[in-house]
C-alpha cells in the first residue's frame, strides 16, 4: 500500500463537477499524502482548477465527497462525520459542506491563483498582514480592544509583523516590503502570493500553477522554496503545474487528469511511464489504440473500486 | 509646423462645435413658454445659441493651439510631507468663531459661523463617514442621504418624545442610522459595482418618499419642526434667568448658540478622523482595504466578506446618523426636501474629489464644493453685469460640474490620490513621502 493511502490529509472521493451539459470533473477519486508534494497535472482543460476550485469552496462539487484533517484523517470518523448533518468535528472536515472562508480558517487550507491574486494597490508587508487578519482581529478585541491601542493588542501586531518579516525574508523580498505588491517583478509577485498563503498558517497549501511564467532560474527557486516548506513538516503541497521539470523535481506523486477523469496516480516515475499519460499528452498512433484503451479502462475500474 | 497646428486646431474646434451644436439645439435654440391661452408656445433663441457655438469653437481653437492638441501624461507630483499643516488647521479652526466675532461684531459672525463654520464641518463629517463605504471598502453608496436622513428624523420624533436631550439622543441617532446601514446592506451582500449603486439609490428614494407619505408620523413635506433645540450642559439658549447667558453672567445673544454648536460639531468631526484613521490600522480597516482591491483573493484568505460589508456599511450610516441629528439641531427643523438625491450625490462627490481614502482630501473638497456654492450666493455684484434676474446661486451644480472636469484633467485620481501603508518596515520619517504608494487601481473612481 502506498504512503499517501496510509495517512492521508486529503481524500477525495467519486467527485463529480458538472457545469450544465459539461461534465468538467467525473468521478474523481485520490489522496494526497500527510508531508507530501502531491502534483495534479493534466493538459489544458482537464479540470484541474475545477477540482482546485471544489477543494477550496469556490464552487459546491455536483457529488462526491472531500475528507481533510490536519491531525489523522480516520475512515471511522469520516463515516460517522458523512452520516450526520455537520460539516466538521473540529478535527476532521467535510470540506464540500463548507463555505471558502470557513475552509481556510477552520480547515487550514489555502490556496493561490492561476492569475495572480494579490492586493495591487496595498504594500507587500500589508498584504502579508491580512492573511493573519483572523488572529489579528480576534486580538483587536474585533477593534474595541485596537481602538483603544491597549498593549495586549500592539504585542499581537508586532508578532504579526515579525512572522509577515519572517516570510518576506525567506522570499527575499524584505527590502520592498512598504513597496505597493502591484509594482513587484511577476517572479516576486509568485512568491509573495504563496507567502500570503503561508501567513494563514495552512495544513495543505494549494498552488496553482505556481510556475506559470517563470523563467527556469526562478523556477529552479520556487522548487526550493516548496521543497523548504515540504521538509519542515508542517504543511502538506498540493499543487497544479504545467511545468514538467518543476513537476518531475519536486513531487512525490503525482495525479493525471485528462477529459475530467483520472488516467493515472503514482510515484513521478510511474506516472511517466504509464502509456495512457504518454498518449493523453503526445497522443496515440492508430496501431497503438487498443492497448491504450485497455489501459484506460483498466484505471477507470481501479479507480472506481 | 505651425500652418499644420493650425489646421489641427480648427478641425477639432470644428468638431467641439459640432457636438456642443447638437447638445443645445434642444435646450438653447427653442424655449417653450405659456402664451395668453396657456399653451406652450415655441419661442426661438438663434442668437443664444449662435453665441454658444462660437463659444465652444473660439475655446476649443485656443486651447488646442495651446496644448499642441495632445494629452500629455504627467507623472503624479508627490507632496512633500507637511507636519505642521495638522496642528496649524486645528488651530485656525479652534480659533475661527472667536476671531469672526472679534472681526465682524455678532450679529454680521452669525452667518460665517453657520454657513460657513457649521454646514462646512457638517459636510466633512458626512464625507468622512461615506469614505468608509466607498473609499476604503470600495462600495459605491448612492444613497447616502436616507442615512442621513435617518438620524435627522430621529432627533426630531425621538427629543419631544422621551424628553432626552441631544447628549444622550447623539448615539441614537447614530445607533439607529447603522441599523439602517446593516439592514440595507444584507439584501444587497451579493451585489457588487453598479447593482449595488442602484440598489442603494432605490433605498434613499424609499426611505425619503416614506418620509413624505407617512403624514401620522413625520408630517409628509410640511416637515418636523419646534423639537427642543440645543442647551449648553442643561442650560438652554435663551434670554431670561434660566439661560446659558445669564448664567455665566454674560449678556444674551444669538450667537453663543452657533458658537457652542461649531464647536460641538468640531469635536465629532475630529473623533470621527481619528476613528476613521485609528481603525485603518486595524484589522478591520485593513479589510476593508483588501475588500476594494480584491474580493476573491479576500475569501481565499478566510475573510468573512460578509461581515466586513455590513461593519463597512453600518458604520459609514453611523457617521450620517451624527451628522443628521447636528443638521436638525442646526437647522431646528427638518423635511424630507433636504435629504433628495442630489444631496447624496453631493457627498459622494466631496469623497471622490477628495480621492477615495483620502482624509484630508475629503475635508477639502468639502469646504471647496460647499463653501464656493454658498459663496456663490454672496456675489451680488453680478446682478449690475447680467441683470436684475441673475441669481449666482442657481449655478451650483455648474461648479460641481467644473470641479468634476477640472479634476479629471488635472488629477484623474482625486485632490489626495496617495495611500500610505497602514503598517510599514522602514521608518517614515527617513524620506520625504516616497513612500507614498497609488491609490489601488479599482478604487472609487474606476
Amino acid at each position: 500500500m502506498t504512503r499517501w493511502l496510509q495517512d492521508p490529509i486529503l481524500r477525495v472521493d467519486h467527485l463529480t463537477m458538472r457545469f450544465g451539459g459539461l461534465l468538467a470533473v467525473n468521478n474523481v477519486s485520490f489522496a494526497a499524502g500527510r508531508g507530501d508534494i502531491t502534483a495534479l497535472i493534466g493538459p489544458n482543460g482537464a479540470g484541474k482548477t475545477t477540482l482546485f476550485n471544489c477543494l477550496t469552496g469556490f464552487y459546491k462539487p455536483t457529488s462526491g465527497r472531500i475528507a481533510f484533517s490536519a491531525g489523522r484523517l480516520d475512515d471511522a470518523k469520516i463515516g460517522t462525520l458523512t452520516r450526520s448533518a455537520r460539516k466538521h468535528d473540529g478535527e476532521t472536515f467535510l470540506l464540500e459542506r463548507m463555505a471558502d472562508h470557513e475552509i481556510v480558517r477552520k480547515a487550514r487550507l489555502a490556496r493561490t491563483f492561476q492569475n495572480i491574486r494579490l492586493f495591487q494597490g496595498m504594500s507587500a508587508l500589508e498584504n502579508l498582514m491580512i492573511a493573519q487578519n483572523e488572529a489579528l482581529s480576534r486580538a483587536a478585541g474585533f477593534s474595541f480592544i485596537g481602538l483603544l491601542g491597549l498593549p495586549s493588542w500592539r504585542r499581537a501586531e508586532q508578532a504579526a509583523v515579525e512572522r509577515a518579516v519572517g516570510w518576506l525574508d525567506r522570499i527575499g523580498l524584505r527590502k520592498r516590503a512598504d513597496d505597493p505588491a502591484g509594482s513587484l517583478p511577476y517572479g516576486d509577485q509568485r512568491r509573495l502570493e504563496i507567502a500570503r498563503a503561508m501567513c494563514t498558517n495552512p495544513a495543505l497549501l494549494c498552488l496553482d500553477e505556481p510556475a506559470a511564467g517563470l523563467n527556469a532560474a526562478e523556477s529552479h527557486g520556487l522548487a526550493e522554496l516548496l521543497r523548504g516548506i515540504r521538509d519542515e513538516g508542517e504543511t502538506s503541497i498540493l499543487l497544479i503545474e504545467h511545468d514538467m521539470s518543476v513537476v518531475m523535481r519536486i513531487s512525490d506523486h503525482v495525479v493525471v487528469l485528462d477529459y475530467g477523469q483520472k488516467i493515472a496516480d503514482g510515484s513521478p516515475a510511474e506516472v511517466r511511464e504509464d502509456p495512457a499519460v504518454i498518449a493523453a499528452y503526445l497522443g496515440v498512433e492508430e496501431h497503438d489504440e487498443p492497448a491504450v484503451e485497455a489501459a484506460l479502462q483498466g484505471q477507470a475500474l481501479g479507480s472506481g473500486a | 509646423m505651425p500652418a499644420e497646428k493650425m489646421l489641427r486646431a480648427l478641425r477639432e474646434a470644428g468638431w467641439a462645435t459640432l457636438v456642443v451644436a447638437g447638445l443645445s439645439f434642444p435646450i438653447i435654440a427653442y424655449r417653450a413658454e405659456p402664451d395668453f391661452n396657456n399653451l406652450l408656445a415655441l419661442q426661438p433663441r438663434w442668437p443664444l445659441f449662435l453665441q454658444f457655438c462660437a463659444a465652444a469653437f473660439l475655446l476649443r481653437f485656443f486651447l488646442s493651439l495651446w496644448s499642441g492638441g495632445e494629452a500629455k501624461v504627467k507623472p503624479a507630483r508627490v507632496w512633500p510631507k507637511l507636519p505642521w499643516l495638522g496642528p496649524l488647521l486645528l488651530a485656525g479652526l479652534t480659533v475661527y468663531p472667536l476671531a469672526v466675532v472679534a472681526l465682524l461684531g455678532p450679529q454680521a459672525a452669525l452667518k460665517w459661523i453657520d454657513t460657513y463654520g457649521v454646514q462646512i464641518l457638517i459636510y466633512v463629517l458626512l464625507g468622512w463617514g461615506l469614505n468608509i463605504t466607498v473609499g476604503l471598502a470600495g462600495l459605491l453608496d448612492l444613497g447616502y442621504a436616507a442615512f442621513y436622513a435617518v438620524g435627522a428624523y430621529a432627533y426630531a420624533l425621538l427629543a419631544p418624545l422621551t424628553g432626552l436631550g441631544f447628549w444622550a439622543l447623539l448615539p441614537v441617532c447614530g445607533l439607529l442610522a447603522a441599523f439602517w446601514g446593516f439592514c440595507i446592506g444584507f439584501p444587497i451582500l451579493r451585489l457588487r459595482g453598479d447593482y449595488l449603486a442602484i440598489v442603494t439609490l432605490a433605498f434613499a428614494e424609499i426611505v425619503r418618499i416614506v418620509l413624505i407619505n407617512w403624514d401620522v408620523v413625520t408630517h409628509g413635506e410640511a416637515g418636523l419642526f419646534g423639537f427642543p433645540g440645543l442647551n449648553f450642559f442643561g442650560l438652554p439658549f435663551i434670554p431670561g434667568p434660566r439661560g446659558f447667558a445669564a448664567h455665566f453672567g454674560l449678556p444674551f445673544q444669538g450667537v453663543q448658540k452657533q458658537i457652542f454648536l461649531y464647536y460641538l460639531v468640531l469635536v465629532l468631526a475630529l473623533l470621527a478622523n481619528l476613528v476613521s484613521l485609528r481603525l485603518r490600522r486595524l484589522p478591520l480597516g485593513r479589510a476593508w482595504e483588501a475588500l476594494r482591491e480584491d474580493e476573491i483573493a479576500c475569501r481565499a484568505l478566510g475573510l468573512d466578506t460578509r461581515n466586513i460589508k455590513l461593519t463597512a456599511f453600518a458604520l459609514g450610516a453611523f457617521f450620517a446618523g451624527i451628522a443628521g441629528c447636528l443638521f436638525a439641531l442646526r437647522q431646528g427643523f427638518v423635511s424630507p426636501s433636504a435629504f433628495t438625491f442630489s444631496e447624496s450625490a453631493l457627498i459622494l462627490a466631496i469623497v471622490v474629489l477628495g480621492g477615495g481614502g483620502s482624509q484630508l482630501g475629503v475635508a477639502v473638497a468639502a469646504v471647496f464644493l460647499v463653501g464656493a456654492s454658498e459663496l456663490l450666493r454672496e456675489l451680488t455684484f453680478l446682478k449690475s453685469v447680467f441683470g436684475p434676474d441673475f441669481d449666482p446661486a442657481q449655478y451650483r451644480m455648474l461648479l460641481v460640474g467644473l470641479a468634476m472636469v477640472a479634476m479629471m484633467n488635472f488629477r484623474p485620481r482625486g485632490l489626495v490620490s496617495t495611500r500610505a501603508p497602514t503598517v510599514r518596515l522602514s521608518n517614515p520619517s527617513s524620506g520625504p513621502s516616497d513612500h507614498l504608494l497609488p491609490q489601488g487601481e479599482k478604487g472609487v473612481a474606476s
